[in-house]
This record gives structure tokens, sequence and C-alpha cells, in this order.
């Protein structure tokens, strides 16, 4: 429930992922398996596997997203920069503004483009004009889409095509100033340009902060990865640097998937 | 015949037919427009309107003008905070599995279905009867506003459920409460959609009659002292005057009524507009 809760914003100590043992269920079902998995700060780790593997529910366990669904249960341990984000109390609200997310369809909010990218901030009290006008410049510019959009900032965010769209949803998570921007599968749902695009984007942004990425496109992880993990029927198959796994995978069942035979 | 031309001949007719009953309708109203200004217009004066009534001579509605736009008071002042309050506690707050919350999603549809008549008689046994107050514009008020509730409560949350989930997920993500996401971004997506039951609702209790026959008491000649005196409203007067031998006052006081729906109709549209410039409504 919505009640606002006063409690001290934890400490991060860095933003280094630490999984251990991860068991995530839906009801009776077990979607995760025993995952554990380690991500360094300001890198591109890339979770790639078949469809249903548990892959993107594992990345909602990060920013605790799967809180929304009724009847998920979590065990085992995650830990951002040093803090159990599943412990009690925790502040959730506050581990979502240091762990943004993209999500797979472009949803920007039925409001002007200004609006969009002001209301993280808002949400955190800024209310000042000139403060706002400042981090919606900045976070459109380092969404790269400043330049197409600078003319029409009160102008509805509806208007603006697929790409642009996915580019303002990154702009708008980037107000928050997270340290970690997890992205589920970001650019299924574009077109070959704006997928360039955003992928370029992805190269850019790793020079400040960590980025996760769940993609089913194999070729766009051997791109922009520096690392990548295999996930198989809720199993953390391999995870290795990217072009480790995909010129000499150590599973099998690696080797299956990236050469193509399943998928 | 061959098969294609029995397709093309059963396409034609069924063009007809959906023609036939377009013009149908719409010459059924507009039939009964044009009889209503034809019959009503001549008897729209200044002192029809708004001067006092001292019968036979001089005829006002100006009494159920005032009554109609107390009563609608009553009933939106109260009905739309508590019928919002609810539709946002059971489309974002409750679990929609829970006993609790299909218990009270079935009570809205039956009471939504049950004829307003028999509010009517709810309002009369116990505003009338149980509180003592007598007729009262007070009681008719209470009555309308529990009419339109379950109304008002399902037309709104059938707005909040249609906003997409992946709104309220963007807000949640960004490290926004749950509160901060219902009313800044799941009500104001919803907006058209709410104004939309809003008016309905004010329809409703514009055109209602039955249940105002037992709760205000028809005192069609007297501009009510306050909230606990009886009185009228529009559609009581027009039954009254048809009932007692003035059928051209009735028409004229239809044309008050129409006009005023009309209003009321030209006031959503406005403020869905309005919305929509800000972006709204499109989601």
């Amino acid at each position: 429930m919505g009640k606002p809760r006063i409690s001290d914003e934890p400490v991060f100590d860095g933003f280094k992922i630490k999984v251990e043992e991860l068991n995530l269920y839906y009801g009776e079902k077990q979607a995760l398996k025993n995952v554990s998995i380690s991500i360094e700060e300001k890198q591109v780790e890339a979770f790639i596997g078949p469809s249903g593997c548990g892959k993107s529910t594992f990345l909602r366990t990060l920013n605790r997203m799967n809180d929304l669904i009724d009847g998920c249960r979590v065990e085992g341990k995650v830990e951002i920069g040093g803090q159990d984000i599943y412990q009690k109390g925790f502040d959730v609200p506050y581990l979502r503004r240091k762990v943004g997310m993209v999500f797979q369809k472009p949803n920007p909010f039925p409001m002007s483009i200004y609006d969009n990218i002001a209301y993280a901030p808002r949400t955190f009290g800024i209310k000042k004009k000139d403060e706002l006008d400042e981090i919606v410049v900045s976070s459109l510019k380092r969404a790269s889409i400043y330049d197409e959009v600078k003319d029409r900032l009160k102008e509805s965010a509806l208007a603006l095509s697929g790409g642009q769209q996915q580019r303002l949803c990154i702009a708008r998570a980037l107000s928050a100033s997270p340290s970690i921007l997890l992205l589920d599968e970001p650019t299924s749902a574009l077109d070959p340009v704006s997928t360039a695009k955003i992928e370029e984007l992805i190269g850019e942004l790793k020079k400040e902060i960590g980025i996760v990425i769940v993609t089913h496109n194999m070729q766009q992880a051997a791109r922009i990865a520096d690392r990548t993990a295999f996930f198989l029927m809720g199993e953390l198959v391999e995870e290795a640097p990217t072009t480790a796994i995909f010129s000499h995978p150590q599973d099998e069942r690696t080797l299956s998937y990236i050469t193509g035979r399943f998928g | 015949m061959s098969r294609k031309g029995l397709s093309r001949y059963l396409g034609l007719s069924l063009k007809g037919v959906t023609y036939l009953s377009l013009i149908l309708s719409n010459v059924a109203l507009l039939g009964i427009i044009i009889y209503i200004l034809v019959d009503g217009m001549g008897y729209l004066t200044w002192d029809f309107l708004f001067g006092p009534y001292r019968a036979p001579d001089l005829i006002s509605i100006w009494p159920a003008i005032v009554g109609t736009l107390e009563l609608l008071l009553i009933a939106l002042a109260l009905g739309l905070p508590i019928g919002i309050g609810s539709a946002i506690f059971l489309s974002e707050y409750s679990k929609s599995e829970s006993k609790l919350v299909k218990a009270i999603r079935l009570a809205t549809e039956t009471l939504s279905g049950i004829p307003s008549i028999v509010y009517g008689l709810f309002g009369y046994l116990v505003f009338v009867v149980g509180f003592g107050w007598g007729y009262s514009l007070l009681g008719g008020g209470l009555t309308l506003f529990l009419m339109i509730l379950p109304l008002i409560v399902r037309s709104v949350e059938e707005a909040l459920v249609s906003v997409p989930k992946s709104l309220r997920e963007a807000s949640l993500a960004l490290g926004a409460q749950k509160s901060r996401t219902v009313f800044k971004v799941v009500l104001p997506s919803a907006s058209s959609g709410i104004v939309t039951g809003c008016i309905l609702a004010s329809g409703r209790v514009i055109s209602e009659s039955a249940v105002l026959l037992l709760t205000i008491g028809m005192v069609v000649n007297k501009v009510p002292g306050d909230m606990l005196s009886a009185g009228t409203s529009l559609a009581l007067d027009i039954y009254y005057f048809s009932n007692f031998g003035m059928p051209e006052e009735a028409a004229a006081t239809s044309v008050v009524l129409l006009l005023l729906v009309i209003f009321i109709n030209l006031l959503a549209l406005l403020a869905e507009r309005l919305l929509r410039g800000k972006g709204y409504g499109k989601a």
C-alpha cells in the first residue's frame, strides 16, 4: 500500500551487484533456480536466453519490480553496493531511483515531453523551475534526443515516433540520476535505425553508469555487452566475457543456443 | 442467382436495413425535439423562468430550477468524492480476487440496476418518515446520491482499469510512491473517462422523477427556503403540469431541461478537450 514511510536512505557502497542463490516463485511455479552472479560497475552486462527463461524476471528482481506481482516470492540474497535490497523495511522507492529501468515497449506518460522528464525530479521534491529545466535538458542530452525535441518540449510525448519515445524513456530514467540502468529488451519494438541509435547511446552511458540489458538478439549482446549471461529454464547456465561466451562457451547448452539449435 | 450475386444482394440489403434504422432512430429523436420546441418555445418568458409563482395567472418554474440545482449539488458533492474514492480503492489498492472486492463489485452492479422508484421508497422510509424530516430537498438529494453512487463507482473504475499497467510501472520504476503514481499518472490518464462518468451521473440526477415524487414532495409554487424544505424539480414540474392540464407549460419546462442537458454535455466536451490539450486522455 502507498503509505509514505519515513526512513533513512540506505547508503550504497558503490553499485556492484551481488546475487547469491536466488530462487523466485510465482505461486507454486519456480521461475528462477539458484541464480548466483556478480556484476561489476560501469560495464554492460547482457542477459540472453530463449523466451520464458527467466532473464526478464531476474532483471526485475534487481529493482524489486517483481514486488508488484501477486504471489511472487523471493529467496536468497540480492546485494547492491553492499546493501541487501530485500531486507525488511528497505526503502524501495530509493532503490528504484538508484537502479532505473526502461521497458520493452516505450511507455511515456501522456504528458508533455518536459513533464515526462521532470516527473522523477518533482517526485523527489525539486520544484524550482531553473533546477528542473537543467535536469530536463541534461537528461535529454544524455539520451541524445535533445536536438530532436528541443523546440517542442511542451508538446505531448505521444506525438514522438517509437524510437524517439524509447529514447525519451531512457532520458526519463536518467533524470532520476541512477547508478545502474536496467533495460528490458529496449529495442525489440524498434526499427534498425532506432536500434542502432540506442546501442550507440548505451556505449556512451556505460562510461558513467552500469547497464544490465536483457535481449533476445544475440548479435546485439555481441555488439554492446562487456559480459554476457545465458539463462535457460530459470537457471543461469553460464556467465563470462562476451567474446568468450560467443567464441568458446563452456557449457553444451550455451553452444547449442548461440549456434541456433534452439531458441 | 449466382453465389456472388446473392452475397452482393445480401450485403446491399443489410446496408439498407442499417440506413433505415439510422433514419428511424434519428427521426424519432428529431420529432421529439421539434414537438417540444414548437409547443414550448412560446411559453418561455422571463416570468415563466424567473418570476414569482401565483396560480393561475403567473406560472413559474423558478422553484424547480432552484430545486434541481440544489439536488444536483447535494448528490454530486457527496457522490463524486465518495464514488471516485471507492473506485480508486477498488482498482488500485485492493486485490481483484479478494472476496470483499467481489462482493462490492456484485453489490454495485446490482444497485445500479435497481429501478429508481425502489430508491425513492427507501428514501421515503428513511428520510421522510424515519428521520422525520418530512418531504425535503436534502432527503431527495441524499437518495439521489445513493442512486448515482454505484453508477459513478462503476464508470470511474472502468476508466481506471483501462489505464495501461505499463504507465504505473513506469512511475514506480522511477522511485515514485504508489500514491503519487495514482494521483499524478493514473487519475489524469483516466480523466476523460472519469468526466464522462460524472456527466452521466448528473444526467441521471437531472432527469430523475420517481425518486423525487416520494422524497421532496412536488411543491411547485414555492421557492425552497433551505435544504430541509420541500420542493420540486424540473422533471417533477413536467409531470405536474401535464397532469394538471398545462401541456404547454410542461413542454416549455422540457425545453429548459433539454437545454440544461445540452449545456452539461457541452461542459463535458470542453473539459475533455482541455484535458486532451494537456496530453491526457489519449493513453
